[in-house]
């Protein structure tokens, strides 16, 4: 054997005995990339991710929600900075990732290009997306690439507080007023299918999953995912009087699933391309809060600069005392 | 959710050059509790050790998840090497282990 067939055996003999890879062990570049690529792209989702919601932080309807509200937005930030944590153990920069993002050049997921047009999207965000995302990132929580999954841990356990208060704005909302309750539907309407389409495309279609499963960078392929997520939803729309925007939805004895309707996968192409309602508004935004923050940085370091010179002049007047 | 966006038809695969830049990346260090040790959680950047420990609070803890917390800059660890791992950590002998000893059951718990 070659010195890097040896290295290919170990790397496979780690994946087979479901061992963790971590950040100094040899890896193939390509799954190297591939993990950059993948967790980049999740940290960017969790980072943007912050823009539907904080746009009603100023607007929640009672000081209660409103705090619970910064506190998930907050969250989400952290959940960016863990997994800017663990790309940059595969050895890229984190001043590089943001150069990527705020270029277009990496991506990040298309449902934080729909818009969160009234407070009950903050609910249905909640419950739905943060849903589909708990689905996915219990998942990742088994991931091969450590760091990875050690940062899908901690996102996970602070995940389910996210859906929980989305779930309970619903509730209330739908035990409200005839209005409230239609805000709630409306909502419900426009995010359903956006959901469904965040697993990605069918695996049939899908050019990565093969490669990712076999590496055990994914479980769950995105179908099986999304049947688990249509599964667990029906009987939580039931249980808020809502009705699934799919005449389609029914219940397969056989199968033991619940049958859904087709995605517009158009739809998800498009917004993927860049043309959803808020692919540029959201780069733009992210950009310039970026760009807003550089005189602290800079001061920050100055600061540090100057306070590292000061005890540097101070050493050797301490030495002579 | 999917966070493995497709590449969309044309799109170039970024290419990584891991070139540094910014502000300095420091290793997160927290303790639960009292009485356990610091445990490895993460990294942040920051200018300073002052700065890195306050974005540590802030990234690390918002769920009391830490009574103490400490930061190193990460040029600073030094690490074994991981090619070398079973010579490196050979150092495993069962006389190193109770269960080695044969102990008459008359001696009771030892």
């Amino acid at each position: 054997m070659t010195s890097v067939e040896k290295l290919e055996a170990r790397f496979e003999e780690i994946l087979a005995n479901d061992e963790k890879v971590e950040p100094r062990d040899w890896m193939p570049e390509a799954y190297r990339k591939t993990m950059i690529r993948q967790i980049a792209q999740h940290a960017h989702s969790e980072v943007i991710g912050q823009q539907p919601e904080g746009n009603w932080v100023t607007r929640a309807p009672t000081l209660k929600r409103k705090a619970i509200l910064m506190a998930k937005v907050q969250d989400e930030a952290g959940h960016g900075l863990y997994l800017y944590s663990a790309a940059e153990t595969l050895g890229i920069s984190r001043h590089e990732l943001n150069e990527l993002l705020h270029s277009g050049r990496q991506k990040y997921s298309s449902i934080f290009n729909y818009p969160t047009l009234s407070w009950a999207d903050i609910g249905a965000v909640g419950w739905l997306v943060d849903g589909a995302a708990i689905t996915n990132q219990v998942m990742l929580t088994r991931t091969s690439y450590g760091p990875y999954a050690r940062a899908m841990i901690r996102i996970c356990k602070e995940e389910s507080f996210h859906q929980r208060q989305g779930f309970e704005i619903m509730m209330t909302l739908t035990s409200g007023t005839e209005a409230q309750k239609a805000m709630a539907q409306d909502a419900l309407n426009r995010w359903w299918w956006p959901s469904l389409a965040m697993f990605g495309p069918p695996d049939a279609e899908s050019t990565h999953t093969e490669q990712s499963v076999a590496w055990k960078i994914k479980l769950e392929t995105n179908d099986e995912l999304r049947q688990k997520f249509v599964d667990m939803s029906v009987p939580q729309a039931e249980l808020l009087g809502l009705t699934l925007p799919d005449p389609d939805l029914i219940w397969n004895e056989e199968r033991g699933h619940y049958d859904f309707g087709p995605i517009d996968w158009d739809d998800f192409w498009q917004v993927v391309k860049g043309n959803g309602p808020c692919n540029r508004e959201r780069i733009e935004h992210k950009v310039k809060a970026w760009d807003d923050g550089a005189w602290v940085r800079e001061a920050a370091t100055a600061h540090a600069e100057r306070q590292a010179r000061r005890a540097a002049a101070a050493a050797p007047a301490q030495e002579a005392a | 959710m999917s966070y493995d966006v497709p590449a969309i038809e044309g799109e170039v695969e970024a290419e990584l050059s891991g070139a540094p830049g910014g502000l300095p990346l420091w290793e997160v260090f927290v303790r639960a509790d009292r009485g356990l040790n610091h445990v490895h959680c993460g990294s942040v950047h920051a200018a300073d050790a002052d700065l890195a420990l306050r974005n540590a609070r802030d990234v690390y803890t918002r769920r009391r998840e830490g009574v103490s917390i400490w930061v190193v800059p990460s040029s600073q660890i030094s690490a074994s090497d991981p090619d070398t791992k079973e010579a490196w950590f050979d150092t495993d002998h069962p006389y190193r282990h109770p269960t080695f000893y044969e102990i008459p059951d008359e001696v009771g718990h030892m």
